[in-house]
């Protein structure tokens, strides 16, 4: 049998950690739970962060926003703050998975779990989101891009944790946008994910993008040169046409049971010409 | 471990590995095989109970995460001889066929209901999206949900 530990504060937390060094953690568990299932994980016991109310919520600090890690994706899908300043978020939470791994999944899972096709990355690095990781004795705050290395692998060392992702507000980028093609609507793990900020000016010009495709690479991929040649222009398909050979250079796909490398590629050129109808 | 909570409206100490998933421990240990299980993994919702109201999944949960919940489970649903509105409009819309996806269903859209008393039946088909069923088609399911909606309009809360 595996103890699993339910901390109710860091205190407690900290506290068994240095009792249990072995122990995995978790949050929501719909990540951990089924590769224990599958025999992938071989772990003496287990701490469960659902309990810690420090971990949960979302708090507005002057032009910030610090989401709690273990805030589950539903609890942000109703905040009122992230509704308000994230809008390319909310986009992406809608069509994570479904209502009832959403009542369970957090977004400290999500990004910790660290997988290519997690969908909260791209809208994540888009918002130059910083993750604040915390252990016993200390505390450091790096860019997400940053923290994650690749597929499944993090900066995390033994005994810490994530405890917030910090996102800073935009105000300046008045159209969010996510669009994720899967398999099917409810359920789809990401073929192809495409997160994008656009600052559009009154007479429809591209002041400022920021664009991030998920499910192309071993970690999200962005591009300067993209985003450089899109700045100035109206999103015409013309301009979007001549852009999307980068995109189809720069993504580094994989083929595997979901689609073709391929069919990725295709798939990550055209979800930037489609740019071109999205509703401004 | 001793796991100190409420099952369908009663309060219950109970002891149970700590690791056993909830799923088994409810099925297994407590004989309420309402609760079904298919995929184990999170993908088909079948396993669904209502924990402090909230649908979650019993596949990918373990025993010592219910210590002071309060759970319910599809038998908890109907109280005495009157069955709930949600399972008596399943059952007038011939919203179940095998029976196997309907636990998991019925909690599912009461979580949706709460949440959204008034959902389009796309809202509807998105709530449920969760819990597959692999008879009815959902059109009769969506139809059973809406009804429900309906009437918790006009009569008293469920
Ligand atoms: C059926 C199904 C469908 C899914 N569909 C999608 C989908 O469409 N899109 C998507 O992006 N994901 C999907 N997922 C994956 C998963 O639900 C999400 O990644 C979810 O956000 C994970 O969060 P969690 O809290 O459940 O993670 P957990 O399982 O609790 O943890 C995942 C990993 O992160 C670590 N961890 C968790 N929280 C912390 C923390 N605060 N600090 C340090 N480490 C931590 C754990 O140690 C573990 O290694 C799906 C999963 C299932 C089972
Ligand atoms: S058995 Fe739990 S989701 Fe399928
Ligand atoms: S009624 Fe048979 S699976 Fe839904």
């Amino acid at each position: 049998m595996k103890r699993v530990f339910l901390p109710h504060n860091l205190e407690e937390l900290w506290r068994i950690i240095a009792g249990e060094p072995k122990a995995d953690i978790y949050a929501g568990g719909t990540d951990l739970l089924v590769k224990l299932r599958q025999n992938l994980i071989n772990t003496p016991s287990l701490i469960c962060l659902e309990r810690i109310e420090e971990l949960k919520g979302v708090h507005e600090q002057g032009d910030e926003v610090m989401i709690g890690a273990c805030s589950t994706h539903t609890s942000l899908l109703e905040n009122p703050i992230i509704q308000r300043n994230f809008p390319v978020l909310t986009k992406a939470l809608n069509v994570l998975a479904s209502p009832l791994i959403r009542n369970m999944g957090t977004i400290g899972g999500n990004i910790c779990t660290a997988s290519p096709a997690a969908d909260t990355l791209p809208p994540l690095y888009v918002l130059k989101a910083e993750v604040e990781i915390r252990s016993r004795s200390a505390s450091r705050q790096m860019a997400l891009k940053e923290f994650i290395l690749g597929p499944g692998i993090t900066c995390l060392k033994a005994g810490e944790i994530v405890s917030g992702i910090w996102v800073k507000k935009v105000p300046g980028f008045n159209l969010h946008h996510f669009e994720k093609v899967g398999q099917r609507k409810a359920l789809a793990i990401a073929i192809v994910s495409l997160a994008t900020l656009f600052k559009i000016s009154g007479e429809e010009m591209v002041e400022d993008v920021r664009l991030a495709w998920g499910s192309v690479a071993p970690t999200v991929v962005t591009s300067n040169e993209i985003e450089a040649m899109l700045v100035g222009h109206r999103l015409s398909r013309q301009v979007l046409k001549k852009a999307a050979p980068i995109a189809r250079a720069i993504v580094k796909p994989i083929d595997d049971i979901r689609a073709s490398a391929d069919y990725r590629r295709q798939v990550a050129e055209n979800l930037l010409i489609r740019l071109g109808s999205v509703q401004k | 471990m001793k796991i100190n909570f409420v099952l369908n409206g009663k309060g219950r100490v109970l002891n149970a590995p700590s690791d056993r998933r909830v799923i088994d421990f409810l099925r297994e240990d407590l004989g309420l095989t309402g609760t079904k299980e298919s995929c184990g993994a999170g993908e088909c919702g079948v396993c669904t109970i209502l924990v402090d109201g909230e649908s979650r999944l019993s596949c990918l949960m373990f025993a010592a995460q219910l210590e002071g919940r309060n759970v319910l489970t599809i038998e908890g649903l109907a109280s005495e001889e009157t069955l709930h509105p949600m399972q008596e409009a399943f059952v007038q819309f011939g919203a179940v066929q095998c029976g196997f996806c309907t636990p998991g269903m019925i909690l599912s859209a009461l979580d949706l209901l709460k949440r959204n008393p008034h959902p389009t039946r796309t809202e509807i088909r998105e709530g449920l999206s969760g819990n597959l069923c692999r008879c009815t088609g959902y059109q009769k399911i969506v139809d059973a949900v809406e009804a429900t909606a309906c009437k918790k309009e006009k009569g008293p809360p469920l």
